[in-house]
């Protein structure tokens, strides 16, 4: 796993506090990991401050799995 | 009682007598308070009897630049906002009949609109920190009405069920969104009435008196402590019993 995934999987693990074998790339974070809409938020919020990235809110929308964030961020670093 | 020492308040229209008596009460609390308003004059001296931990912050919240800049300059100043207290007011009576377009738009840019961005501004770092107060003023009269103050009552009403509905979505954060709603309070605008005039109110108010801005002061206070935790999405009518609800 790239160094971004392996910081996504990290934030996702301590702020929804699922297991780490959980967190897969296919995960989806409202149906596989148990977060509701307001996590979502707050996962955004994490990994904009994690990588000094901004993620606008129409693109935050198309985040809904581990692979999404993962695939964002690689283009956005 | 109550120990805000450690905490950081943002309290909006805190030149004004309510204001001011909010930002001393949790000032008092051990709290560090940004005083913010239009008026730099009242603000200074009022944070020159505070004394240590009293930051000045001016802006005018019918101007959205301002509004925008307003929870950043308070965060720089204190290191962050834990508690947000929209006191902030504006009155442009009219009969309904003859309100302007314009009178009704201040008022709600003033009194609705710059509470849900102020509001919507702090939240992220009350949402990392799980933990934060917002404390909305409203008044008797976004309850009961009042001739002349269609656009005022609006507005007031309108922040009840903002607060409710943001008291719905961060409350498992930690985060609580309430009211205080005073009734007649003595400050230098009900001064300006004549005693005839004051008779008729005191009419009206089982306590037989106006309430003084301590009242309110007291009441913010006690919303935003660490006590009242368990308090979301309620309005806390303080109004000598002038409206029960």
């Amino acid at each position: 796993m790239s160094d971004i995934a392996d910081r996504v999987k990290k934030i996702v693990v301590e702020h929804l506090g699922v297991d780490e074998d959980k967190v897969v790339e296919s995960a989806s974070f409202i149906d596989d990991l148990g977060a509701d809409s307001l996590d979502t938020v707050e996962l955004v919020m994490a990994f904009e401050e994690e990588f000094g990235i901004e993620i606008p809110d129409d693109a935050a929308e198309t985040i809904q799995t581990v692979g999404d964030a993962v695939s964002f961020i690689k283009g956005a670093v | 009682m109550f120990d805000l020492t450690g905490k950081t308040a943002l309290v909006t229209g805190a030149s004004g007598g309510i204001g001011g008596a909010i930002a001393t009460a949790l000032h008092g609390a051990g709290a560090t308070v940004a005083l913010s308003g239009t008026r730099e004059a009242p603000l200074r001296e009022l944070a020159d009897t505070l004394g240590d931990r009293a930051h000045v912050v001016l802006a005018n919240l019918g101007d959205p630049e301002s509004v925008a800049a307003l929870p950043k300059a308070a965060a720089e100043a204190m290191g962050g906002i834990d508690v947000l207290v929209n006191n902030a007011g504006i009155t442009r009576d009219n009969l309904f009949m003859r309100m302007s377009d314009d009178e009704w738009a201040q008022v709600m840019d003033v009194n609705l609109t710059s509470v849900f961005k102020l509001s919507r501004s702090v939240l992220r770092g009350m949402m990392k920190a799980r933990w934060g107060r917002i404390v909305n003023i409203t008044s008797v009269v976004g309850s009961t009405g009042n001739p002349g103050q269609g656009n005022y009552a609006a507005a007031k009403a309108g922040l009840v069920g903002m607060s409710k509905s943001l008291a719905y979505e961060v409350a498992s954060r930690g985060i609580t969104v309430n009211c205080v709603a005073p009734g007649f309070i003595a400050t230098p605008m009900t001064d300006k009435l004549t005693d005839d005039q004051k008779s008729k109110i005191l009419t009206q108010i089982p306590a037989g008196q106006m309430g003084s801005p301590d009242d309110i002061g007291a009441a913010v206070l006690y919303l935003a402590s660490p006590q009242a935790g368990y308090v979301t999405g309620t309005t806390l009518h303080v109004n000598g019993g002038m409206a029960m609800i």
